[in-house]
């Protein structure tokens, strides 16, 4: 693998940090099993692409996805928590929506950006070669949001929010309106998706509806794959350790798809993904049954 | 205090599998007061307590708590006035928070929760202070996550988290029927101190005659959703297990008690 290619996939893998940022709030800390993401991902990007292209400042076109992504989540939230539907299934209904929306929202399938103006260019003169200052910059932005997250969970706030995902019922009992914090912290999961579809679409240069296919997976992996690296249960600690992961698995991806003697393509991706995803799963079981036989 | 007027709890009404659970209960305890709950499985305990807390909403009649009708409040909303343990040492914390986190998630409850960090230096001293005094050893392992406890030390702190945000009301669930008895037996001493310290209106379901006659002052006892016998002063002080369970035989008409509905001592 080359270095271009390297530096390549842990770009992608600091983008779907924030992806895997969101899903890490909605899955382990909300216990909400939520697809919504493959819909506000795209979503993201599509509002970036066409705020961008419409002459707007990068940085607001990033904050007016994150908005939007935050919109996605809380209607998931509304179907579950107002009309009590099943989270998967809401979030699915959500997703499916998203689908028609975001092709609104673009007015067609796919779209450019490039030769734009993004959040990235201002630092291509700092004397980095350019497949440096990409991963320089998310990486910044990234741990940036990871010490912010961090820190709110750590707020007697996000507290109760922990709460509401680990034991409703002792939420409940201490005051925890367990609904509030089910909209707040799926429309922040699903505003960290929607960022990161945003700079997605910056970087990778355009946005496409169908982008959005196996987000939640990818965001899974990086869970997965984060938790397996590192065993700490300190909140600072998993939340780096979900972006490490994700970067991790973008790197073992790349590496699987330039490997000669493996025989892969890059249209093999989605199977390599399942196959790593499945493999996360299983080893910590495996290891723990063997440590249960010696 | 707490004041129950009149009050029906019926589950899945106007369906076949209706069950009226508490069938209209009166009932008034004066501040600070403590009483015990007895009465056979789907006596209506449980429900009553549920609906006190706001669990489980009644159909008919009145809940007032310090003289304000809660009725119809959220459970969340009237949770900085009620504080609840549940018989389930896993209900009432977090397994995967910290023991401190725990705690600070309490030490709000009923107050508005902003960003202000939940284990700030003055609120960690304060709840290390108050783990300290149960004497279990526990205060050097305030960031060990809560599953890593046993039942008994989550129980025990599980009646800290009631008493640390100033509640009036305390609802105890068979808070000790999951415990082995040694444990059983430091928890019920810890309730009493704990109650008597803060002043705590208590209602405390039981299954054990025992701890019905030796905690608080009263002894309610429900049969089908009423109160069959409210017992207080003298007539109490002189009566002893035999004596209840010969009530509680009376009261079911002379039916035979079944093992599993009631443990003697």
């Amino acid at each position: 693998m080359s270095a271009i290619a390297f530096w390549g996939a842990v770009e992608l893998g600091l983008i779907y940090g924030f992806v895997a940022l969101g899903v890490f709030l909605a899955f382990r800390v909300l216990d909400f099993p939520d697809l919504t993401v493959d819909g506000s991902f795209p979503l993201g990007a599509a509002v970036a692409a066409v705020a961008i292209t419409g002459g707007w400042d990068p940085w607001f076109a990033c904050v007016l996805a994150a908005f939007g992504g935050a919109l996605c989540g809380l209607v998931t939230a509304f179907l579950n928590v107002r009309f009590g539907i099943l989270n998967l299934l809401a979030s699915i209904l959500t997703m499916i929506a998203l689908f028609s929306v975001n092709l609104r929202i673009m007015g067609r399938p796919n779209m450019a950006v490039l030769n734009q103006e993004t959040v990235i260019t201002p630092f291509y003169d700092l004397g980095l070669a350019d497949h440096l200052v990409r991963p320089a910059v998310l990486a910044v932005l990234v741990l940036a949001t990871v010490l912010l997250l961090a820190r709110f969970l750590g707020s007697d706030f996000g507290l109760a929010t922990r709460a509401a995902g680990a034991n409703p019922r002792m939420a409940r009992a201490n005051g925890v309106d367990v609904g509030r914090q089910i909209y707040f912290g799926m429309g922040l999961s699903n505003a960290l998706t929607g960022l990161g579809g945003a700079l997605f679409a910056q970087i990778a240069g355009f946005a496409d509806v169908t982008s959005g296919v196996g987000t939640i997976v990818v965001g899974l992996a990086a869970v997965i794959v984060g938790e397996t690296l590192f065993r700490s249960r300190t909140m600072l600690v998993a939340l780096f350790s979900v972006v490490v992961g994700s970067v991790v698995y973008r790197v073992a991806v790349q590496m699987a798809l330039s490997a000669d003697f493996l025989f892969l393509k890059a249209s093999d991706l989605n199977l390599v993904t399942a196959v790593l995803v499945t493999l996360a799963l299983i080893l910590p079981k495996l290891r723990a049954r063997r440590r249960a036989v010696q | 205090m707490i004041s129950v007027e009149a009050l029906h709890v019926t589950f899945n009404p106007g369906t076949p599998i209706e069950r009226r659970a508490v069938n209209g209960i009166d009932l008034t305890l004066a501040e600070g007061e403590f009483a015990t709950v007895i009465g056979s499985n789907g006596a209506g305990k449980s429900t009553l307590l549920a609906a006190i807390a706001g669990d489980a909403p009644p159909q008919q009649g009145r809940i007032k708590i310090g003289g304000r009708d809660v009725t119809r409040e959220a459970p969340a909303k009237r949770a900085g006035r009620v504080a609840r343990v549940f018989q389930d040492p896993l209900a009432g914390s977090c397994a995967d928070l910290s023991i401190e986190e725990n705690l600070a998630l309490a030490a709000m409850r009923g107050a508005r929760r902003g960003l202000r960090s939940a284990l700030h230096a003055d609120r960690r001293k304060h709840l290390r202070e108050r783990v300290a005094e149960l004497g279990l050893d526990l205060e050097d392992r305030m960031g060990d996550r809560m599953g890593l406890l046993s039942g008994g030390q989550r129980q025990a702190l599980a009646l800290v988290m009631a008493t640390l945000a100033g509640a009036e009301v305390l609802l105890l669930d068979e808070h000790t029927a999951a415990l082995d008895p040694g444990m059983a037996e430091f928890v019920v001493d810890l309730t009493r101190r704990l109650v008597a310290e803060h002043g705590l209106t208590t209602l405390m379901v039981t299954h054990s005659m025992r701890q019905a006659l030796d905690l608080g002052s009263r002894t309610i006892m429900l049969h089908e959703g009423r109160i069959v016998l409210d017992i207080a002063g003298e007539r109490r002080k002189n009566m002893d297990v035999d004596d209840l369970v010969a009530m509680f035989r009376r009261v079911r008409g002379g039916e035979e008690l079944d093992d599993d509905s009631l443990r003697i001592g």
